[in-house]
């Protein structure tokens, strides 16, 4: 309906899209040139802070030979099924339990007091557990991520829910919509772009914390590639694995983003 | 329909009488309409009778039985169009139809006749939120006529037309129910509106909210066959229309004393 549509013209003073993308390249640039030369001037040991030439063969080498067992590939593989199995299971029964706990009261006071104490405990704290229970298998890293992406499913979740306009529930009612349909039709879209937003927070700390997982429980992963070129006092190592990290944190968090302006473009919003 | 009803709400720790034994009937097939000053209760009437809110006292009955929760038989146009922001006007309106079960061929040829009718073409496929409020409360019409209910339940529904536009919408809706007559119960803030429209007025009074005087219209319009005229502004020429008029807003006048007044009386409709 983009005859409907105002179009928006950037204004004086506001960016646009294009002039955003070259500040982004232009900040990035001017990291890689700063990191360049502190490394070249020698104020410090490239030990302790190798260029960002030397990251990037040592990149390139860690994808040809394996080292810590697999190549960096094969590591960055085996974290993201561990990310996705802990994220998706969070996924899948936070957002309806926050839901629910929206719509339904006697939920929202039956779970709430122990979700409140157990969501501040930290991801890590969960690893003598993952590790008692699962040992070396998948289930450890698993809980551990998904100690840190549940609570913000749940809590956004919840949010959305409770902030859904209550005639918009009463209209649906008088429509003739029975409780499933309600939920389905109303109270799921409805609570979308919070139940979107928690999703994005709950990737990010998702993922961070399988790298904690993944510096103790197991033996593949990104995580695990760190702590060993660590241990072997390999700086370039540990780089690569956080520049594998980043990278693909940057990534997750852009495909959630498109995720969230999909679901507002399906709510009209055009802008 | 409603007896003796009473309604309290809590407002910081204190009982407020919001409706205070209200008693009126509104025969099968009959248009009443409600007028009275703002937060007088009109509101929560039509949400009693919808089955969303329910009386603290006294009881409300649709035919034979009280009514015990909201339901596609008696449609509400809500005073805040309550348009679902994530379908586009096609869905809204077909929403009801399609809790129904009504196939989507019928359905589509029903929400594309109430699309006609409401001079919404062209905007099948846009979402409320790139609508005029006119527009939206339009939709929000569409969406209960075309369920074809056995009662209509309306808060103001014309509040936020343009004035050209509510005389269609008035005409329409005279026209709707010459051809399909049905239960209905109106709430408005314009008096003309409701002379015009109504079988019957019911004047309320404030806090709490009671009813002052229920006027008969019918009679007068059939007496002085206001029908034969096709226009609302012919209509509130007449001398019989101009009379009631000034009856009701010497209703609302006398119980101001000194408030201010709702709405300006100077404007037809
Ligand atoms: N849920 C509620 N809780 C507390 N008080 C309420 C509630 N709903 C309505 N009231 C009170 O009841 C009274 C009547 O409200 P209502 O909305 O029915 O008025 P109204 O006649 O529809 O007014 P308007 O013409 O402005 O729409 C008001 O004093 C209002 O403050
Ligand atoms: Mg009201």
């Amino acid at each position: 309906m983009a005859q409907l549509v105002a179009s928006r013209r950037p204004g004086r003073g506001i960016p646009s899209a294009p002039e955003l993308a070259a500040l982004s390249v232009a900040g990035l640039l001017l990291f890689f040139a700063a990191w360049y030369g502190v490394a070249a001037s020698g104020w410090v040991p490239s030990r302790f802070l190798p260029g960002p030439q030397v990251i990037a063969e040592m990149i390139d080498r860690l994808a040809q030979q394996p080292y810590a067992g697999y190549t960096i590939q094969v590591h960055t593989l085996a974290s993201l099924k561990r990310f996705a199995l802990g994220f998706g299971l969070a996924a899948a029964l936070g957002v309806p339990l926050g839901l629910l706990m929206g719509w339904y009261r006697w939920l929202d006071d039956l779970v709430t007091p122990l979700f409140e104490a157990v969501r501040f405990v930290a991801p890590i704290a969960w690893v003598p557990f993952a590790a008692l229970w699962f040992g070396t298998g998948i289930g450890g890293p698993i809980l551990i991520i998904f100690s840190g992406a549940f609570p913000p499913c749940v809590i956004n979740a919840y949010r959305g829910a409770r902030q859904v306009d209550k005639v918009l529930v009463e209209a649906a009612q008088t429509l003739g919509a029975g409780g499933l349909r309600a939920i389905g039709e109303v109270l799921v879209p409805a609570a979308l772009p919070s139940i979107v937003a928690g999703l994005r927070v709950s990737a990010g700390l998702g993922w961070q914390s399988l790298i904690g997982a993944e510096l103790i429980v197991v033996s593949s992963g990104v995580g695990y590639l760190m702590v060993q070129g660590q241990t072997s006092l390999q700086t370039p190592i540990v780089m690569s694995a956080m520049v594998a990290i980043g990278v693909i944190g940057f990534v997750i968090d852009v495909a959630l983003r498109a995720l969230e302006r999909a679901v507002r473009r399906s709510w009209g919003d055009q802008g | 329909m409603f007896r003796n009803v009473k309604r309290a709400f809590r407002r910081s720790d204190q009982e407020v009488l919001a409706l205070d034994d209200v008693s009126f009937e509104v025969g099968e097939k009959e248009f009443v309409a409600i007028v009275g000053p703002s937060g007088c209760g009109k509101t929560t009437l039509l949400r009693m009778a919808a089955g969303l809110d329910f009386p603290s006292a006294g009881s409300v009955l649709v035919g034979a039985h009280e009514v015990a929760g909201p339901g596609p038989d008696r449609a509400v146009v809500f005073q805040q169009f309550a348009l679902f922001p994530w379908k586009t006007v096609e869905e809204n309106i077909g929403f009801g139809l399609r809790c129904r079960g009504t196939p989507s061929d019928a359905r589509a040829a029903i929400v594309a006749r109430y699309v006609e009718l409401m001079g919404l073409q062209g905007y099948e496929r846009a979402y409320p939120q790139q609508l005029s409020g006119g527009m939206q409360q339009r939709v929000a019409i569409a969406r209960s006529y075309a369920l074809d209910p056995d009662v209509l339940l309306m808060d103001e529904p014309f509040g936020a037309l343009d004035a050209q536009t509510r005389v269609v919408m008035q005409e329409e809706l005279i026209k709707l129910c010459r051809v399909n007559p049905r239960t209905a119960l109106f709430i408005t803030h314009s008096v003309e509106e409701a002379v015009y429209l109504a079988d019957r007025v019911v004047v309320m009074t404030r806090s709490p909210g009671r009813i002052r005087e229920i006027l008969d219209i019918a009679s007068v319009r059939r007496r002085e066959a206001w029908e034969k005229l096709e226009h609302v502004e012919e209509v509130m020429d007449l001398e019989s229309f101009v009379h009631l008029r000034t009856r009701i807003w010497r209703m609302l006048r006398e119980q101001q004393e000194g408030a201010a007044v709702p709405g300006v009386p100077a404007q037809p409709a």
